[in-house]
């Protein structure tokens, strides 16, 4: 048996992967052959998950989710998609998180922020200039469903308190802290620490300026709890959040957020 | 006195509260977090907690931007 677009497929020895387009879906033109593409004429072996797309034709959320668990392999996606994530704050770092998890096909998604964009913003905040005035969790969703339709999303838009978190936040794995405010860095950490003894933590400290990248660090303050950056570059006059540092964070905390998702490293014990 | 903060020894000049030591290491108490002995202590009792001898404490700073 042959697995093409989600169906499956009786397999027949010497069959390309054009012989069987022809047959499933005559008019694709890119052919994607267990993850990878490949020509027409490529052989084609019992058990192959075979992806048929027409390019320029949106592809359902099904042959999404079936590309993405054939680049990431099955017993992988899995677990991305099962798992759910909330993102506290939506600027330089929580819009880069959840772009991130958007593209690997997290299963669903809590993003927090009652703030709309300004202009300010869009030197490092994955926004467009068309967007200036909205909430930023209106256009982050807007944004990353065009990413991943697939998306379960839950938008949090009041002004948080260390008093709500536990009520709004103590179901999901992992918990990103992106906020600005050091305060309600604080306030959230506490919060996980007391409340949320279920829920992994990714915090931030220190990611202004353009200082070397790889003072950037994981660092695992227990297990289950995790804080990115340099733990002292704070943005201040002489010293703003840009792009290409408030990235590198971002992508730490997204990965680290991935890793505690599949296992390799601790969750709360 | 002495207590050991962060992993390391820290003597204390005079009775001290966990306010006092955030003030003379120059920390804002609302972008801490503070443990005393394994327990998260709220920000409300910085100036009541008191330090005992041998008190172990973390205090985890935040920096602002994200």
């Amino acid at each position: 048996m042959l697995s093409v677009n989600e169906q499956t497929f009786t397999f027949h020895p010497g069959m390309t992967i054009g012989d069987v387009a022809f047959i499933n879906k005559p008019t694709a033109d890119l052919f994607i052959l267990n993850g990878f593409p490949v020509s027409a004429d490529t052989k084609v072996q019992d058990g192959d998950t075979c992806t048929l797309i027409q390019k320029g034709v949106r592809p359902s959320s099904a042959e999404i989710n079936t590309l993405l668990a054939a680049r990431h392999t099955p017993g992988i996606q899995i677990k991305i998609k099962h798992a759910t994530i909330a993102i506290l704050g939506l600027g330089g770092l929580g819009s880069a998180v959840a772009g991130a998890m958007a593209k690997i096909g997290i299963g669903k998604m809590l993003l927090s922020d009652y703030d709309v964009i300004e202009p300010s913003n869009l030197n490092r905040q994955h926004y467009f200039i068309d967007q200036i005035g909205m909430l930023k969790t209106d256009a982050l969703k807007d944004n990353i469903l065009r990413m991943n339709p697939s998306l379960s999303l839950e938008l949090v838009k009041e002004r948080l308190t260390e008093s709500m978190l536990p009520g709004l936040f103590s179901d999901v794995d992992v918990l990103i802290e992106c906020f600005d405010d050091p305060a309600m860095k604080a306030a959230t950490l506490r919060s996980v620490l007391t409340e949320m003894k279920n829920v992994a933590y990714i915090g931030s400290s220190g990611i202004a300026g353009f200082g070397n990248n790889n003072k950037i660090l994981t660092r695992m303050e227990r297990p289950g709890i995790y804080i990115v950056g340099d733990e002292t570059s704070e943005a201040r006059p002489g010293m703003g959040l840009m792009a290409p540092r408030v990235g590198i964070a971002a992508h730490h905390q997204a990965n680290q957020a991935l890793r505690i998702i599949l296992g390799a490293d601790k969750s709360r014990q | 006195m002495n207590i050991i903060l962060n992993g390391n020894n820290k003597s204390l000049q005079k009775p001290s509260s966990i306010l006092d030591l955030l003030k003379s290491l120059e920390l804002m108490p609302e972008t801490v977090v503070v443990e005393l002995n394994t327990t998260i202590i709220q920000p409300n009792s910085y100036d009541a907690t008191q330090f005992a001898e041998g008190d172990r404490v973390e205090i985890i700073r935040f920096v602002g931007g994200g």
